[in-house]
């Protein structure tokens, strides 16, 4: 591992604060300046982000950068454990920022308050040794991925879906990239996303803590990193697989003879073409109902049907008085109960499920078919501040 | 010969729900089209329309890519474990 100027000695306050890892033939003082003098890039303070960072100040990871650009929501604290209670409204990276301090002061947190662009990714990642992917879609993945290749630096690699996760090594010197992996994203819709399919909040924990594992075994160039294998982990059945990853000659990035040698745009390249989906969706204005136009047809009892996409589970915790429920996944099998309903106003819980609906509904023949801008979200935040958002 | 598919969490709900399903096939195309027969949802998640394994979906034959063995011509042995390995890109979803 390449280091800038490498610490001569520890502290006493630190000697006594790493006294574990001095002890150990694998650390010890020379692993120990290793790991004090090392810079680790975290992309998210998110569900990974938060034990990945944790851990890594613990260890005495010299330099932390954080980039992150939310911030900290009430439902974020069922897995986000970087932050508390009192941090809900406080942007991610100062909230993220006082937590690390107060573990481990001897530790630099540098706060990156952007989202990672094609633009800003190669100068950002030149400050660091290695980075650590915690973010939560397609297009950042293969940005992180690219950049990593590019500027030969390593990406500890994790994602999570429900009950299970992943976890590799990419774009070491002469291992696999993600892009070996998969060279190409789903195109969007066919693969739910995690806002669609929940998670469980103890796994970020698991596999952020072997991200920060895998991180620090980089770093100190011990034992046998993640590197051309694929973890994969189910919590429900508690188990773990493990798969071979390859070095794919023909990858677009990192084979023979790359075809990507520079960043591209990763939105267009997910199949993602506009920054706000919703409105990409359904092609003009009046195809979308505000939450004050839906109040005031309801309160005036028009005939209209209130068509509900979202989830059984979600219609359980809230929903808009006399909506109809037909999950999206259901509608096209569910078309038929549609039948004698023109005007429609269709809703989800932000209006990216309901757009997709809307589509669909017009393919089928339902011109009239609107979608509910916000969805239900909006519908909470100025019409029915009563009800309970999540 | 009958040989266990294992199905990940995302695609479940195109499998009837279950992490398991068995089917008949002596190589891993013939195994794939028996099971999409079974579970027609499954199909348009793992072929293309014009009938190609999507590039987001890997498949393995016990820990090996099926790329780099002989691809949906690979042979399967009595208890071969198929696995279908999706990417997913979950991490501090909102």
């Amino acid at each position: 591992m390449k280091t800038a100027t490498t610490p001569l000695a520890l502290t006493n306050e630190e000697v006594a604060r790493y006294s574990r890892h001095l002890i150990m033939p694998e650390v010890g003082m020379e692993g120990q300046l290793k790991l004090k003098a090392a810079r680790v890039l975290c992309i998210g303070a998110g569900g990974l982000g938060s034990p990945v960072a944790l851990y890594l100040a613990a260890a005495g990871i010299g330099t932390i950068g954080i980039v992150d650009f939310d911030d900290v929501d009430y439902s974020n604290l069922q897995r986000q454990i970087i932050h508390g209670t009192p941090d809900v409204g406080r942007p991610k990276l100062q909230s993220a920022k006082s937590r690390l301090n107060a573990l481990n002061p001897e530790v630099e947190i540098v706060t990156h308050d952007m989202a990672l662009s094609s633009q800003n990714a190669l100068d950002l990642f030149a400050g660091y040794d290695l980075v650590v992917d915690g973010t939560d879609n397609f297009p950042t993945r293969y940005l992180i991925n690219d950049a990593c290749v590019i500027q030969g630096k390593p990406n500890i690699y994790g994602s999570i879906f429900r009950f299970e996760g992943q976890a590799s090594v990419f774009a070491t010197k002469d291992g696999p990239c993600y892009r070996c992996l998969y060279p190409e994203p789903p195109p969007p819709g066919l693969v739910p996303s995690c806002a669609e399919g929940g998670v469980l909040g103890i796994l970020p924990g698991v596999i952020g803590t072997l991200q920060a594992t895998e991180a620090i075994k980089v770093i100190l160039g011990v034992g046998e990193p993640l590197i051309g294998r694929f973890l994969i982990f189910d919590a429900l059945q508690m188990r773990f697989r493990e798969l071979k990853l390859r070095k794919d000659a023909d990858c677009p990035v990192c084979g023979t003879h790359p075809t990507v040698t520079e960043l591209i745009n990763y939105e267009q390249f997910c199949g993602i073409t506009t920054v706000a989906p919703v409105d990409t969706l359904v092609p003009g204005a009046e195809d979308e109902a505000t939450v004050e136009e839906l109040k005031a047809r309801l309160d005036r009892q028009d005939e209209f049907l209130l068509l509900d996409v979202r989830e059984p589970r979600e219609f359980e915790i809230c929903r808009i008085p006399g909506s109809v429920l037909i999950p999206l996944g259901d509608l096209p099998s569910r078309l038929s109960e549609l039948e004698g309903h023109d005007a429609m106003i269709v809703h989800c819980k932000s209006g990216i499920r309901s757009g997709k609906a809307v589509s669909l509904l017009r393919e089928a023949g339902y011109n009239e078919a609107r979608n509910l801008k916000g969805g239900i979200l909006a519908w909470i935040d100025r019409i029915d501040p009563t009800l309970p958002k999540y | 010969m009958t040989h266990k598919i294992l199905i990940p969490t995302p695609l479940r709900v195109y499998a009837g729900k279950r992490d398991i399903v068995e089917a008949e096939g002596s190589t891993v195309g013939e195994l794939l089209a028996n099971m999409t027969a079974q579970h027609t949802d499954l199909r348009k998640h793992l072929y293309t329309e014009d009938g190609k394994l999507r590039s987001f979906v890997n498949i393995y034959v016990n820990d090996d890519d099926i790329r780099y063995l002989k691809k949906e011509h690979t042979q399967l042995k009595p208890g071969d474990t198929v696995s279908i390995i999706p990417s997913v890109a979950g991490g501090g979803p909102e």
